[in-house]
């Protein structure tokens, strides 16, 4: 009886330690491993979009409130002014959601450019989408106001040959951004110009 | 018939190393050694849950019920690894990618038990510090070797830590790379001729 007593005490205190342990470690680096997840999942993507940017838009963003979604916005300057903002959506794709970082023009209301973040696509096929950069580069440049469609859909984007439903996810994405952008325009302005410019860290090349 | 301190550690590099002598923890040697950096970054991780392990098992044999043995080196070892979760997450968030899942299999790395039990219960304090630390440096030793010998014939570079610059392409780029190595079979075809190699050396 007394050896039972002894087990429950020893395994109890243990894990009581282990747990408390666990839990300091985790509030302590819970903050450096979100910017951490951001950096390489969303930072590839931002860099991409926000090429020449006088700031680090990744250290540069905000919470935005829609209803009881929260969206993170990404602030991009340019001659020492917020000019673009980047905001992440999602379309339906062949092997699940495909996120896309779109980043909006604030002067011109067009898009700037995109990027996929995650996948889950055929290799070879839809992932393309990420791997390909001719593919996201016809989203430059095109305007927000209307939807944004494959060639096949009436639209002006060239599907990836054998990936039509990746193609629509994306541009799906990008359509969903432009109206959620044009929704919200004139909150996204007023945050993006509260925001404080950090100097990029990352210098290109 | 107390060994000499320095033997314990030594033991850990050549007599007992854990891949090549004791054949244990075999699953992350096979998984990850796809290159010098992955082998570097596994073996470290593994290093510092070994001597955390071992150094708080051995301080606590004596209130440790031998019954409920195991699951108290469980809790420690799991304690130890989530640490070096994190911390991997919050520093080296590019090869913590790399190894995923392994990192967090790490709690069920024979080597680590298997020092729990056979050694650090059995000694103190410091025997087993140098224990772990001597096991865990000869598992780095031995998965970078490894790692060295599949990068090196399946894509003729070697990368033994990419944020300090520490990347050669060793044949140039007119080599034609043996890319079999650093497929999964190249794994057990490389750890299958370095253990006949190790053997070729007769034991003292």
């Amino acid at each position: 009886m007394r050896e039972m007593i002894k087990m429950v005490i020893v395994l109890t205190i243990l894990s009581f330690f282990s747990g408390g342990v666990l839990a300091y470690l985790r509030n302590s680096t819970q903050e450096r491993i979100d910017n951490q997840v951001l950096e390489f999942v969303k930072g590839p993507a931002l860099r991409t979009i926000f090429e020449g940017a006088e700031n680090n838009p990744i250290a540069d963003r905000f919470i935005l409130k829609d209803g009881d979604v929260e969206k993170t916005v990404f602030v991009a300057f340019y001659e020492g002014n917020p000019q673009a903002v980047a905001l992440e959506t999602f379309g339906k794709g062949y092997g699940g959601d495909v996120g896309l970082m779109v980043g909006i023009d604030l002067k011109e209301n067009k898009l700037m450019g995109v990027g996929v973040t995650t996948h889950a696509e055929t290799p070879g096929m839809g992932a393309k989408a990420k791997s390909d950069p001719n593919f996201v580069a016809q989203f430059k440049d095109q305007p927000i106001d209307k939807p944004i469609k494959v060639t096949s859909d009436g639209g002006s984007i060239n599907a990836i040959s054998g990936a039509t439903i990746t193609s629509r996810a994306v541009s799906a994405a990008a359509t969903e951004a432009g109206e959620l952008y044009n929704k919200m325009k004139d909150q996204i302005t007023t945050e993006a110009n509260k925001v404080k410019k950090t100097e990029a860290t990352k210098k290109e090349k | 018939m107390a060994k000499p301190l320095a033997q314990e550690f030594f033991k850990g590099l050549w007599d007992e190393v854990p891949p090549f002598r004791l054949v244990l923890g075999l699953c992350p040697v096979l998984a990850v050694t796809k290159s010098v950096e992955n082998g570097i970054g596994m073996g470290l991780a593994t290093t510092f849950v070994l001597v955390g392990s071992n150094v708080l098992v051995s301080s606590l044999r004596k209130v440790i019920p031998s019954k409920v043995r195991i699951a108290c080196y469980i809790v420690i070892i799991a304690t130890f690894v989530t640490v070096v979760e994190l911390l991997m997450q919050a520093y080296v968030y590019g090869l913590f990618l790399k190894l995923g899942i392994f990192i967090p299999l790490i709690v069920v790395n024979c080597v680590v038990l298997g020092r729990s039990e056979a050694f650090a219960s059995k000694n103190g304090v410091l025997r087993s510090l140098l224990d772990g630390l001597g096991i865990g440096i000869g598992f780095t030793l031995s998965l970078a070797a490894l790692g060295a010998v599949r990068e090196l014939l399946g894509t003729g570079l070697l990368t033994i830590w990419k944020d300090w610059g520490l990347a050669f392409d060793v044949f140039g780029p007119a080599y034609q790379p043996f890319t079999f190595m650093v497929e999964a079979p190249g794994a057990f075809v490389g750890l299958g001729l370095m253990l006949c190699l190790m053997n070729l050396v007769p034991k003292k």
